[in-house]
Order: C-alpha cells, then structure tokens, then sequence
C-alpha cells in the first residue's frame, strides 16, 4: 500500500522524552482526524513502547531512541520505535501480561499487553546485546 | 499535588498526564503525604488524569501495598473510562480498590 506521509525522529533516552514521543506521534496523525480514542490508544502504546526502552533497552543509561512513522493509503499509521540496548532473550516471555524484569520500580508488567490491546498489530524484533525494534500498527477509520 | 484529610481519609487529586516519568514525581509526594499524615485511607481521585499508560497501574498497586503494610487501604475514584480500561487489564479490580 503507497505511504502518504513519513516521520523520523532520534531523541535520548530520557524519562521527559515519552511525553514528546506521544505528542509528536500525536500530531504526525492529526492529519487522518482520528477519534479521541483513536488517538489514546495509540498515545498509549507509544507511551508504552518508548517507556519501555527507557527502563529495560538502555536500563536508564544514556542511549539514543530511534521513532519513525508512516502513513498509508489505507489510513494505516506504522509507527517503530527502536533502541540498541540490551536486547530481550525471550520475547516471549517478555509479552506475557504481569511480566516484568523491574518490580521493584513498580512497574506493572503490562507494557506489551496494552500495546497488543490499543493496536491492531504489534510485532517485536529483539536481538540480545543489540537492541529492540517495536512495530504499532493501526488503522485510523474513515471519517 | 491538591490533597485533602477528613476524618483520617487523606485524599489526592492527581492531574495531568501519568506515565512513567510522572509516575515517580507522584510516588514521592504521595508516599511524604502519606508518612506524615498516617491517614486510614488513601483515597486517590483520577478525574483530572487526561492520559495514563500502564506506569499509572505500577503507582496504584504500591501505594495499595503501603497502605496495606500501614494497616490502612487504598481507594481508587472517579476513573475515566478509557482509563479504566488499563485498569481492568491488569486486575486491580479484584482488590476492591476501585470505587
């Protein structure tokens, strides 16, 4: 399906950038006109994702997140977020709800379950000691 | 951080966006509030939250424990619906904590 508009953005890892990383995917859509649910739902599993590799990728250390989005003919919006940090061994596992490898910082283990749950698609790519490559997919309806 | 205490119910507007970098900002002023007021209850009312991803569950479940821990407990009100719905996700509504 023909891509009718491209986004690229790199931005540190720090905790102050999930909110930016909402608010652009935010914008870059604005242009489909999407429901306000649409438009929680995908805040929110991006808001999951880059959070995501601010806590686990690069474990708080300094690191650089990768965040492009597209838009399709077909009113698709594929937004990736990328990290090179640690890598997941089991991803798997990590999908499970209630997983979590940071308990002790309250965190609810339920990341990838809200992504899976907000978008049509999810899909995750993870090489240990390289890196993550989360995709969202969803389809904004026609107006 | 808006709060109010009546009757040993020590309750606290949360506003805003709640996600991960909040949620550590949140946890500090709740969990001094809580220490110094020693309330019965924590009542913590989410009608001003306009966003919230899972981070949000990770602040309600420890301050859950705390309060239970304190011999107290902890209420949760006033959720929006598309709020909620991260809630029910994560099985929060099984410890009767959301009114």
């Amino acid at each position: 399906m023909k891509t009718i508009n491209e986004m690229a953005l790199r931005f540190p890892s720090k905790s102050c950038n999930e909110a930016f990383a909402r608010a652009a995917v935010s914008a870059f859509i604005a242009v489909l006109d999407p429901t306000v649910g649409e438009l929680s739902d995908l805040k929110t599993a991006v808001s999951e994702a880059v959070t995501n590799c601010v806590v686990h990728g690069y474990r708080r250390g300094a690191g650089t997140i990768f965040l492009t989005g597209k838009i399709t003919e077909d009113r698709r919006v594929i937004v990736k977020i990328r990290d090179k940090g640690v890598g997941i061994a089991d991803v798997k596992q990590a999908m499970e709800p209630l997983f979590t490898t940071a308990a002790e910082e309250e965190r609810a283990g339920l990341g990838f379950a809200v992504m899976q749950s907000f978008c049509d698609k999810v899909r995750v790519s993870s090489k240990p000691g390289k890196g993550t490559t989360v995709t969202l997919e969803k389809r904004i309806a026609d107006v | 951080m808006k709060t109010t205490l009546e009757d040993g119910v020590l309750t606290a507007y949360l506003e805003g966006e709640i996600d991960h970098d909040a949620a550590v900002n949140m946890r500090r002023q709740l969990d001094a509030s809580v220490q110094t007021v020693k309330p019965r209850v924590l009542c913590l009312d989410f009608a001003g939250v306009g966003f919230m991803d899972s981070s949000g569950v990770g602040l309600v479940m420890g301050r859950y424990r705390m309060m239970k821990l304190l011999g107290g407990s902890l209420y949760v009100v006033r959720v929006p619906e598309r709020i909620y719905r991260i809630f029910a996700m994560s099985g929060l509504e099984g410890l009767g904590v959301l009114r």
